[in-house]
Formats: C-alpha cells, sequence, structure tokens
C-alpha cells in the first residue's frame, strides 16, 4: 500500500517500526471533509488519527496563527496530548507550537495566547467557551481549519457537549471552512453522534476503526455466595484479591464513590501481601488524584479502586484486568471499561464481573450476553437543552452586540438544536434580556437592550465580567473540604456534601480516601479530622451519579426470567428463581407483575416495572399518593431497579387503579410541582441560565447573611408566574432526569393495563431482597414538622426539660 | 394559627410561623427585615434579574398576620425597604397594597442600614424606639445592658437542626433575657447562622431559639454549651398554642 505519509513522517514511522494503522490513513484521506467521526476502541491510536491531518497541513510552515483546536473533557488529558505530540513534532523537527489553555493556564500565559494564538491550542469546552465570549474571538480564531472534540461519546451525554457544540456554530460562523473532527469511543448510534457533531445539514464521514477482538469477560465465581442484597461485595474479596496477585495491573471499577471507599477499606483489611492498591474518585483531593495517576503510570500500582473518575483520560498502557463490582447498569458503559485493559494491541482486553448482590447475578449475566452479542445500550438524546442556550446568548453578547435572527439561524446549525423554534429562541432571548417575566418589571433594568439598529447589546457593559464568572455547565454541589487536623492546618484528603458534614458530631466517624477519620470539628468551611482506625465508620454520602439500568439491559433481564432453566447461572440463583415461579410469577416484559402480601404485621405491595431506580422511586412516590387519597394509609417504600415495594396498613385487594395510567399522569404533574427533585432541577437550569450566581467560595466565607436558597425563587414562580420560560425547562428536565417519567411511560405503554396480580399469603422469594435494601422512603405530607417536634423533644428531654 | 408563646422579662411574646413576633398585651406586630424592592435593587446593581414578586410575596404575608392578629400598630424593625430607592420602585399594587395595611393602624419604621433616611409612605420614621420594656433597634448593640429588652434584627438569624432524615434549616427567633433577635421577614433573605459568632456572641449560653414554619419550634438555642446540672437552658418557659388560642 502506498503510504500516505510525507517523508519525515514515513521516516519517524519506520524509525520506530510502526505502521499506519488503516483507520489512521482513511482520517488522512477525508481529511478535507466537512465532518469526520471515528469511532475506534480505547488505544486504537484514535488521538495520532485526529492529529495526523493537521500534523501534515503544519509542516510546510506557511501557516500563520491558530490551526487545530483540540478540546477534550478532561484538563489532565489536553496536558498530556501537548507532552505526547510535543515528542513526534520536535523529532521530526516540525515548525509547529502547541500548547493548552484550561482552567490552571496561567494568565499571563492566557493573555499572550489571545494575542498571538499557537498552532495547536489544546483546551476543554469551559475554557473555549471563555474565549469566545472576548471581543476580540474573530481574531484569534482567524485562520482555524480544524477542530478536534476527544471523547466526543462522554462529551454528547452532558451539557458541557452542548455547550460546546454551540460554541462549534459560533466559530463555523466566523470560519465557515472550519472543519469538525470527533473522536469517540465504541458507541450504540454512531449516526446519532455524528447529526451531534456536523454543521446541519452537513454530512458527516464516519470512520469505524478495527474494533479488535472480542473481550475476555466473564463472571469472577467466589467461594461465598452473593448477600440478597447491598452493593458492597465483601464475599468477593478473597478471589479479587487472588486476581490482582495474578495480573499485572488491575482497575477494580465502582459504580458509586461510597462503594469504592468501603470495598477499598474491606481490601485492605484483606491484603496480607500488602500488594500497593491505591484508590481514584471524584471526591477525593486533586493532589491525591494526580499522586495516584502518576503511581499508576510508573507501574508502582497493582490495582486502583475507582469509580467512573477513571472512565476517561490517559490510556494506562500497562493495565490487563478490569474488574465490575456491581451490576454494571449499562452495556455501553461496561464496554468502555473494559477497553482500559489494552495492554498489548490486538490482544483481548480481560474483564470480570462480581455481581453484588443475588439479584445482579441476574443482571450481571443478561450483561455479559449483551457484550457478546454487540448489543450496546442507549437513550436517545432530546433537544438541546434551553437554559445552556441562555447561557450562550448572554455569552455571545458578552462578546458584543448581536442579530437575533443571524444568531437563531446560527444555533439551529447545532445537530441538538435543529428543531428549536423561533418562538422558543426569543423566550430564551427575552429571558436573557427582560428576565420574560409576566409582570415587566424592568424595563429600565434590562440586562440586554435592542439597540435602534436592532443589534442586541448588554444595557451595563461592565456585567460581562459577571457573565463570564458564572460560564460552564458543570454545577458545584455544596461540599466541604477535609483535612486533617493539625496546627499548620494538615493535608487535604477530599471533599463531603455539605449535608452529610452536618449529620457528624464530634467523635463520628467517617471513610474518605480509604481511611478511617474521626470529625473533630468545622473551621472555616473545613472539615477537621483525625486518623481513627478502630472504629466502624458512618458511610459518607458522596454525590456521585445513580445510574439507572438501562431500558435494554431492563429488557435483556426479563427475556432471561422466560428461560425454562438457568443452567447457565450458579445453583442458588437457579433455586431461587425457580422457587419465584412456583409460588408467585417471574416478571414479564409485557405484562406488569404486582405482588401483594401481609409481612411483619403490614401490608406489602411490590411493584416489578423494571424501569430503573430513578423511574421506580417516582412511580413509589405516585403510587403511595394514590394509596393515601384512598385511604390505603401507605408507610413507607423502597426502590430498586427493578421494583418498588410499599408497606402500609390496608390491605389492597385490587391493585389495578393504582397504576392506571389516566390518574398516575394527573397524580404526577400536581405531585411533581412541589417535589424535591424539581427545585434540585431548578437551581441547576437556573446557575446555568444565569438567574442565579454561583456560590463563589470567597462569598460564602465572609460569613455576611448568605444568599437565598434558590428554593425560594422557585417557590416564587410557582405562586406567581407557573408559566415562566425556567419552570418550562425545569419541568422537562426533570422528566427526563431525575424522575425519570420517560421510563414510567415507557412501562405503562409496555404493559397496557396487563396486570398480573399475586395475592400470597407470605413475602415471595422475589421481593424478599426488597426487605434489607437500603433508601426507604417515609411518606412525607407532614412529615417535615413531626421530624422537627421530635428532634426537638429529644433536645429538651437531654436537656431535662421534659 | 399555630404560634409558639414565651415570655422575656415577664412579657408575653408569641413567635408566628411568618417569623413576624406578635406582643398581644400591647396590641403590637413586629416584622423585621422585610427588603421590599430587593428585585429592583438587584437589577440595578448587578443586572440579575429575579423573580420580580418578592414584595408582593412579603405584603401578602403580612396582610395574613395583621388579618389574623388584628394588630393596633405595626413596627418594621428595619431594613424595610432594601435600599432608598426601593420605595419609588414599588409597583402600584404593592403600593396600593401597602397603604392599605398601613392606613387602618399605627405603623413605625425604624431605620435599617439598607434604608437608613426616613421613608415618605408615611408612619413615624425613627432611628429607634422605646416601648417599655421594649427597646427596638434593627442592630443589636453589644453594650446593650439596660433594665429595656432590645429587640432587634438585621443579622437573620437561621437555624440548623438535625433530625434522622438529614438537616433542616430555618430562619429563628434567638432571645436571652437581656434581648430578643429577630428573623429576616421578606422573601429572598438569606440568613446567617446562629452559631455563627457575629450572633453567638450577643447571647448566654442560655438562649432560647424559635424556628419558624408551619409550626414554630422551640428549642435550646446553644445545647451544648450547657452542662448538665444548670437551670433551664433558657428564660421564659415557651409553649406552643394553636389555632383558637387553646394552650398546647
Amino acid at each position: 500500500m502506498q503510504s500516505p505519509l510525507t517523508a519525515p513522517f514515513d521516516a519517524w514511522f519506520s524509525a520506530r517500526g510502526w505502521q499506519i494503522h488503516p483507520h489512521q490513513s482513511d482520517m488522512l484521506a477525508n481529511a478535507l471533509d466537512p465532518s469526520l467521526l471515528l469511532i475506534a476502541p480505547t488505544g486504537g491510536g484514535k488521538t495520532l488519527a485526529g492529529f495526523l491531518p493537521t500534523l501534515l497541513e503544519l509542516a510546510s510552515g506557511d501557516h500563520e496563527g491558530l490551526h487545530t483546536l483540540y478540546v477534550s473533557p478532561l484538563k489532565a488529558l489536553a496536558a498530556d496530548i501537548k507532552r505526547n505530540l510535543r515528542t513526534p513534532v520536535a523529532e521530526m523537527g516540525l515548525p509547529i507550537r502547541i500548547e493548552d489553555r484550561t482552567g490552571d493556564t496561567s494568565y499571563t500565559q492566557r493573555k499572550r495566547q489571545r494575542a498571538d494564538p499557537p498552532h495547536i491550542l489544546l483546551t476543554t469546552p469551559e475554557s473555549l467557551a471563555l474565549l469566545l465570549s472576548y471581543e476580540d474571538a474573530p481574531r484569534i480564531f482567524k485562520g482555524l481549519r480544524r477542530i478536534i472534540v476527544d471523547e466526543i461519546h462522554a462529551l454528547a451525554e452532558s451539557k458541557r457537549g452542548d455547550q460546546l457544540m454551540l460554541c462549534l456554530s459560533r466559530l463555523s460562523s466566523m470560519v465557515p471552512s472550519l472543519r469538525r473532527v470527533g473522536l469517540s469511543a465504541t458507541v450504540e448510534d454512531p449516526k446519532a453522534i455524528a447529526k451531534y457533531l456536523a454543521r446541519h445539514p452537513d454530512p458527516c464521514t464516519v470512520i469505524n476503526a478495527d474494533p479488535g477482538p472480542d473481550p475476555d469477560i466473564a463472571m469472577l465465581e467466589s467461594a461465598a455466595p452473593p448477600p440478597w442484597a447491598g452493593g458492597n461485595a465483601k464475599h468477593a474479596i478473597p478471589e479479587v484479591l487472588e486476581q490482582v496477585r495474578q495480573h499485572r495491573t488491575t482497575l477494580i471499577f465502582h459504580n458509586t464513590r461510597a462503594q469504592a471507599e468501603i470495598f477499598f477499606h474491606n481490601l485492605w483489611l484483606a491484603n496480607e501481601d500488602q500488594l500497593p492498591i491505591g484508590i481514584h474518585h471524584g471526591s477525593l483531593d486533586q493532589k491525591q488524584r494526580e499522586r495516584v495517576e502518576q503511581a499508576m503510570v510508573d507501574g508502582d500500582l497493582r490495582a486502583i479502586v475507582c469509580t467512573g473518575s477513571l472512565d476517561l483520560g490517559i490510556d494506562w498502557g500497562d493495565v490487563d484486568l478490569v474488574i465490575q463490582i456491581g451490576a454494571p447498569k449499562n452495556v455501553k458503559r461496561l464496554v468502555q471499561r473494559i477497553g482500559r485493559a489494552n495492554h498489548r494491541y490486538n490482544a483481548p482486553s480481560k474483564a470480570l464481573l462480581v455481581p453484588a448482590n443475588r439479584f445482579e447475578i441476574v443482571e450481571c449475566h443478561a450483561a455479559l450476553e449483551a457484550v457478546k452479542a454487540h448489543d450496546l445500550d442507549g437513550d436517545p438524546r432530546g433537544p438541546g437543552p434551553r437554559d445552556v442556550l441562555c447561557q450562550h446568548i448572554l455569552a455571545t453578547a458578552a462578546s458584543g452586540p448581536f442579530d437575533a435572527k443571524m444568531l437563531y439561524d446560527e444555533v439551529i446549525t447545532t445537530g441538538a438544536y435543529t428543531q428549536l423554534s423561533n418562538d422558543q429562541f426569543d423566550a430564551c432571548l427575552d429571558f436573557c434580556a427582560t428576565g420574560g417575566y409576566a409582570l415587566k418589571a424592568y424595563d429600565r433594568w434590562q440586562r440586554l437592550l435592542q439597540r435602534p439598529d436592532g443589534l442586541w447589546q448588554l444595557r451595563d457593559p461592565r456585567s460581562a465580567s459577571t457573565i463570564r464568572m458564572n460560564m460552564g455547565t458543570i454545577l458545584d454541589t455544596e461540599t466541604l473540604k477535609v483535612r486533617m487536623k493539625n496546627s499548620r492546618g494538615g493535608a487535604p484528603l477530599g471533599e463531603i456534601e455539605e449535608g452529610f458534614a452536618a449529620t457528624l458530631t464530634k467523635g463520628d466517624t467517617f471513610l474518605i480516601g480509604g481511611q478511617i477519620v474521626r470529625y473533630e470539628g468545622l473551621r472555616e468551611m473545613t472539615v477537621e479530622v483525625s486518623r481513627r482506625a478502630d472504629k466502624t465508620p458512618k458511610i459518607a454520602t458522596f454525590n456521585g451519579t445513580k445510574f439507572a439500568t438501562s431500558t435494554q439491559l431492563s429488557a435483556r433481564i426479563l427475556n432471561t426470567f422466560q428461560q425454562n432453566d438457568w443452567p447457565e447461572l450458579p445453583k442458588h440463583t437457579c433455586d431461587w428463581l425457580h422457587l419465584q415461579r412456583r409460588v408467585s410469577k417471574l416478571p414479564e416484559a409485557e405484562r406488569l407483575l404486582i405482588e401483594t402480601f401481609p409481612h411483619d404485621g403490614r401490608e406489602h405491595i411490590c411493584l416489578y416495572g423494571f424501569a430503573g431506580r430513578n423511574a421506580q422511586q417516582t412511580l413509589g412516590l405516585l403510587v403511595t399518593q394514590r394509596m393515601e387519597e384512598a385511604q390505603l394509609d401507605p408507610v413507607g417504600f423502597v426502590a430498586t431497579d427493578y421494583a418498588t415495594l410499599i408497606w402500609g396498613l390496608q390491605p389492597i385487594t385490587d391493585p389495578a387503579p393504582l397504576v392506571a395510567p389516566d390518574g398516575l399522569r394527573a397524580a404526577f404533574d400536581h405531585w411533581l410541582s412541589g417535589n424535591a427533585v424539581m427545585k434540585r432541577t431548578f437551581r441547576s437550569a437556573a446557575t446555568i441560565a444565569g438567574l442565579i450566581e454561583r456560590n463563589s467560595p470567597g462569598k460564602r466565607k465572609s460569613g455576611r447573611q448568605a444568599t437565598f436558597s434558590s428554593d425560594i425563587l422557585y417557590d416564587t414562580l410557582l405562586k406567581y408566574d407557573p408559566k415562566h420560560v425556567l419552570m418550562q425547562i425545569t419541568h422537562e428536565q426533570a422528566l427526563r432526569g431525575l424522575v425519570d417519567f420517560g421510563r414510567i411511560d415507557e412501562l405503562l405503554k409496555r404493559t397496557e393495563g396487563r396486570i398480573d396480580h399475586v395475592a400470597s399469603t407470605r413475602l415471595t422469594p422475589l421481593s424478599a431482597p426488597m426487605f434489607i435494601e437500603v433508601g426507604r422512603v417515609p411518606i412525607k405530607g407532614q412529615a417535615q414538622e413531626r421530624l422537627l417536634g421530635e428532634a426537638a423533644e429529644a433536645i429538651l428531654i437531654k436537656a431535662g426539660l421534659q | 394559627m399555630n404560634m409558639c408563646e414565651f415570655q422575656i422579662g415577664g412579657t408575653t411574646l408569641s413567635a408566628l410561623p411568618s417569623g413576624a413576633l406578635w406582643w398581644a398585651e400591647g396590641r403590637v406586630l413586629v416584622v423585621s427585615d422585610m427588603h421590599l424592592g430587593k428585585s429592583n435593587r438587584v437589577a440595578r446593581r448587578s443586572g440579575g434579574l429575579l423573580p420580580p414578586y418578592e414584595t408582593k410575596a412579603t405584603l401578602e404575608k403580612l396582610k395574613t398576620d395583621l388579618d389574623r392578629t388584628r394588630a393596633d400598630c405595626v413596627i418594621s424593625l428595619g431594613d424595610g425597604f432594601d435600599d432608598n430607592l426601593a420605595t419609588a420602585s414599588l409597583s402600584e399594587e404593592c403600593f396600593d397594597l401597602l397603604q392599605s395595611l398601613m392606613n387602618a393602624r399605627e405603623w413605625v419604621w425604624i431605620s435599617g442600614n439598607h434604608d437608613p433616611a426616613p421613608v415618605k409612605l408615611g408612619g413615624r420614621c425613627v432611628p429607634e424606639l422605646e416601648h417599655e420594656p421594649f427597646l427596638f433597634r434593627h442592630i443589636a448593640q453589644e453594650d446593650h445592658t439596660g433594665h429595656s429588652i432590645e429587640v432587634s434584627g438585621h443579622f437573620h438569624p437561621k437555624f440548623r437542626l438535625s433530625t434522622r432524615a438529614g438537616s433542616i434549616t430555618r430562619p429563628a427567633f434567638l432571645w436571652d433575657k437581656h434581648r430578643l433577635m429577630m428573623p429576616a421577614y421578606g422573601a429572598y433573605t438569606g440568613g446567617l447562622s446562629v452559631t455563627d459568632p457575629t450572633i453567638r456572641n450577643f447571647f448566654s449560653d442560655h438562649a432560647g431559639a424559635i424556628l419558624t414554619g408551619t409550626t414554630p419550634v422551640a428549642i435550646p438555642a446553644f445545647a451544648r454549651a450547657v452542662t448538665s446540672a444548670t437551670s433551664p437552658p433558657w428564660p421564659g418557659n415557651p409553649r406552643p398554642r394553636h389555632a383558637a388560642g387553646s394552650s398546647g
């Protein structure tokens, strides 16, 4: 094959004994396409494939200014790529300047980059949005030819991606010939990502790299059977340690930070050989994380207990085993995680699944089957979120006066916003300009003004800096830093949620970074702790995302239930399913199984909706509300990915009306408006859209009367202006997010009123594990007042007053 | 209405769920830090466009309290308006509502740090007001030792109580033998924790706190600072009262 490379590149490749991969030459061959999407597994030379056309175009040395912009979701990745690119560029003696620009870049450096941009700039979506909000943006990006979006599959799952794609629409207006390149891991629907990337209606070429051999993946057999419920997988510690011993480097993935902490703790208790094992998750101190990453690169660690924080990022060359603890919830993410074990190109990645409880055995089995069948899952993306659009409009105004019609035309070239109507856009613009309230209160104090020539601009140019300070779509949760207590303010360990910190009193213990620490007190917004290894820890509740089992995986589990026998499952699990079939029924995809039975003096109802944790939780709230109306006295409920178990005082003879679709939807709308999930969603939308300013740490520390809570704004709008655009946005996002009403809808459509009601005299095998699930929800109503009274009374008794 | 009665210097007062103080004997309703016109000031100064309904919400809340208590006198304990320009920014609707509330009774505006100059809405405007046995002023003074009981606002005290289902934060009244500090009454008003030294230092260990909310809840404010063998950790004898005035 004729090499597509020019002389210095050819020589450089041969000197290393390398050959250009087919997908790398495909990328070169299609380098002039307006949009190009590369789908390649981890370790497939994806980044080099993305940059080769740039390096070739820049080799002649006659390009002036910025040529290629590289955007990655991780700062660390930008820095890493800078190192990796500079090496070949230096060795080939190419006249190419490469720099990165992230939140960590110094002020002088950033200022210089604006005046004299490098040929290749490596950055993050947030830094790019910021750059575009300056008046001199058109000059900075004048010569731009290519933009490379790395890990686009991950960006496409969040608002960061929407923000980035809106920025791309701006860039394309400034530089119409700009070519877009996306680099993605394996995804279920490459066409959707292609549409997401391309400038509408441009076509997008999709290049698929050789996915390599199928992974070597299995369930880890443990001597002790997994428990009925729970997620800490303690039973499998000896087997996991044995695997770590047998492999060079193992990544041990967990679904939540709290689980990772507990597992790491238990692993070390059993680690008699003192194998070097580290922990890595998003709540740990940045320096700690960097240390672990460096130790990993240096090959000093035999294993890392981690969470999604290692889903992306630098390729760890030496990982030869990936262990997933707990059900993977989502096949696509599992496949991407498995790809982390890619120590040799074209050798199968090796992975083991460790179910943490009985039910997860079935789920892990279904996931294995899905991986083998290359059946990836994913939910279609909804339309682009309008809170991000509001921020984009404000950022555009910060960069200079704009024409509303031109901005609208530009925005709808963005894949996610092609369906945005003119009215919807105008409502966002009106929100940015006047607040968009039914009561026109700000005629004199509009944020944006329309000038006589029709262009929109900031009323007060100084507000541009406020807009810039509040840019970005990642919201910090209210967290407090944790430090070892000593006279000089000891080593930082990480962060815990403010809400969790509030439950601690001096002497309480919790786990962080694998250590048990003792709460000593709060000093200037920092939690001070001391080392304490002899007490059972309280568990920190981290705000890590709780993933719900995907629709496709749930469907596979339901299919598994329809088998006559399950020879592929461990005997205890097989027996359990047979017993359920004998005394009750196994759930089916097209029917809704509802069991009712008395237990422990209470009446129970268990709904096997298989709609995922969030939707099952919402279902629990809705059904209990209807039970309350029907005077069935619900007391509480608990939800898992598969079912909702409700307990109350009255027996339920006919459950069908409780899940009748019409009433459920009506109840939903009423219930939703006052729900805490809505307030949380509102807070995030209001911050992104620029209604409320971010809580900067400095402001909170000053101890002045803190800013009021966004809940009050929500309540006010609900009462006086319920149709406000932010309320619409909140409603839309809550439905898709934490409330997940879409999955309840899907459940109702799938079952169409076909209900299997099994009235049992005692609890059933499938419902039994639900009884030991954590996360029980008491039915509210007057609950908060009651709790307050209760807590106050406890204090009074303690104080000897009652 | 659920209110919480408590005694201070031999006088009985009631904390209302809304955060207003009802002195039944004097037929006086006290509200602090209403910050009327706050959203307008924010828009003017920083460009943030908050929902412009807080003035209406606050005044409607005040109307409810006045309808229930039929107070003869209202004392606004300072920062009634978010700044001096805020009076001019009142919508016609809110202006009329406020006037109708003021017409029926005596009205005293105590000046605060946000609105130091007298407002031109009628009513009396004074820096402080003595009304036996109380001294009403906006900001508590550390050297206040006189025989009168100081009633102030300004700091927007709030209280966080841990329950078995997480902590709950509410604006709160705080009092001991010498003074009473009121929560902010306005809709868009944040708060400062009562444990913050700025507030804490005004009070003895035996201070009491009443959390506002549907049913106001009274507790010792600094329970942990009280050693076991001391007298009851608060002055007076708070007890909840319910709708028809029957004691609970």
